[in-house]
């Protein structure tokens, strides 16, 4: 996926639940660039925690036998993109843990295209997006196993949670295998915050607020499990939350 | 003082009638069981009480401790000093059970105008209750309910309400699920716990197996959404003898 010249339409699929009168503020969208070398390993925290519009483009290159661990914190701008290519070497391993925590009329997505170019490369994916008020949410998600590529080891774990029945998920899984002996795992589920758990939290005492946003801590924690900032991500998703929770319909 | 005033209760779920006016006083000191076959509204007289959504009051009045419990959220029931005991605890993964409780005691003592526990405060209260119970300190650590046997469940509801300290515990069918020794061991646990002059048990049962841990003042035959039959804790030996059919009649 590369973005084009022109300002995409929301026939490009790519672009097809993105805020396409935001996204022209920033057309074009600069590509960046990371290589991560041969055997090395790289870490890198994206966090969006300002209300201001963005979009990136991040193209990202890991080597023979390297490792990538992405997280993304996406909590706060009216209209935030964040897209990747990414492409694998031979027993790379890419991981990405991401949170959208969006309110209002807020849209945020997540668009990664994940290569696995060489054999026996490993990648992850956990995409955890919570959604209150009017806030859309998307993640697409494509995973393409090359010729060649045996031995790949591909999953996405990709979960939406609606507060308000006028929040709107969209995620889409998609994997394009041309390799042979590849594990390739998705799983993907929007749903409500659980009736029963929140009763029996409020009837222990738990404000209506305090129990969801304590709900909502569990529901996102596997994004920055593992994490090399593990505790300071989830703390700002915890401010968010705290926000999403409140000024929920 | 009346701790618990039940007048006339109507209540509906689904637009069925399922309270058909309930009346029981309950004093401080004071244990007392209600026992009632399949459907005769005993856990539903149970969740009414805890504010579960989806239970209506229709008619009828419930005083606590000088308030009109119906008005108050479930969270508000608790601060007053309300506690219940669920049939079925509920599971919240990814929410360890010492990070929920000390939130929510923490939460019932900031609705009184308390102090809140301090970390270290927290856990010496914690270990000493679930000491009680015969329950490891590290089951707390885990998430809440999940993974935990259908009596590691109970034993965790009596955890709850010795760290929880209300003043009246209605506790609907603590008993189903555990073995002799979990039985008993439960039993101790709410003697202990909640045995004072100041404070109240409601027992919702099926058997009278609990009751020869814990000793009912009074016990209360529940059928078709009132109590039919009131009396000493003989009645219990008497349902067990003869039947509801034969003692309802």
């Amino acid at each position: 996926m590369s973005e084009v010249a022109a300002l995409p339409t929301r026939k490009d699929e790519d672009f097809r639940y993105s805020d396409i009168d935001a996204l022209g503020t920033l057309w074009p969208v600069a590509r960046e660039e990371i290589a991560v070398a041969d055997g090395a390993e790289d870490t890198l925290q994206i966090v969006l925690d300002d209300s201001e519009a963005i979009a990136r483009h991040i193209a990202i290159s890991v080597g023979k036998g390297a490792t990538f661990d992405l997280r993304v914190l996406s909590a706060g701008p009216t209209y935030g993109r964040i897209a990747l290519d990414v492409t694998l070497a031979e027993d790379a391993d890419f991981t990405l843990g991401a949170a959208q925590l969006a309110t209002g009329t807020e849209t945020l997505e997540i668009v990664t295209d994940v290569h696995h170019t060489g054999p026996n490369a490993t990648s992850a994916q956990v995409v955890r997006t919570v959604l209150a008020d009017h806030a859309t949410g998307t993640y697409l998600g494509r995973i393409a196993v090359a010729r060649g590529a045996d031995g790949t080891d591909a999953e996405q774990s990709v979960r939406a949670m609606l507060l308000d029945r006028t929040a709107t998920a969209n995620a889409r899984p998609e994997l394009e295998i041309f390799a042979d002996d590849v594990k390739a795992a998705h799983g993907c589920a929007v749903g409500e915050l659980d009736a029963d758990g929140l009763f029996y939290l409020m009837s222990r005492g738990l404000p209506p607020a305090e129990a969801k946003r304590l709900m909502l801590q569990a529901f996102i924690a596997e994004a920055f499990t593992g994490a090399p900032d593990e505790e300071a991500l989830s703390e700002a998703a915890l401010v968010r939350l705290g926000t999403l929770v409140e000024t929920g319909l | 003082m009346t701790m618990l005033k039940i007048d006339n209760l109507q209540a509906n779920v689904a637009d069925k009638p399922i309270l058909k006016g309930l009346s029981l006083e309950i004093n401080p000191g004071e244990i007392h069981a209600i026992m009632g076959p399949n459907g005769a509204g005993k856990s539903t007289l149970g969740y009414t009480l805890g504010g579960r959504p989806g239970y209506e009051v229709t008619g009828g009045s419930v005083e606590f401790a000088g308030q009109n419990l119906l008005d108050l959220e479930p969270h508000e029931r608790a601060a007053a000093g309300l506690f219940l005991g669920f049939q079925y605890p509920v599971e919240i993964p990814g929410v360890s059970f010492v990070q929920f409780l000390r939130e929510a005691a923490n939460a019932q003592r900031k609705g009184r105008g308390e102090e809140p526990y301090s970390g270290g405060e927290f856990l010496k209260l914690a270990k000493e209750k679930a000491g009680l119970l015969k329950m490891d300190m590290d089951m707390l650590k885990r998430a809440v309910n999940v993974g935990f046997s259908g009596g590691e469940k109970k034993r965790a509801e009596m955890v709850q309400m010795g760290i929880l300290d209300p003043k009246l515990a209605i506790l609907d069918e603590t008993d189903s699920g555990l073995d002799i020794d979990a039985l008993r061991i439960c039993g101790e646990g709410i003697n202990s716990i909640m045995r004072a002059p100041d404070k109240a048990v409601l027992l919702i049962t099926h058997y009278q197996r609990l009751l020869d841990y814990v000793k009912p003042d009074f016990v209360h035959v529940l059928a078709g959404g009132r109590i039919v039959k009131s009396g000493g804790p003989e009645l219990a030996h008497q349902l067990e003898d003869e039947g509801y059919e034969a003692v309802v009649a």
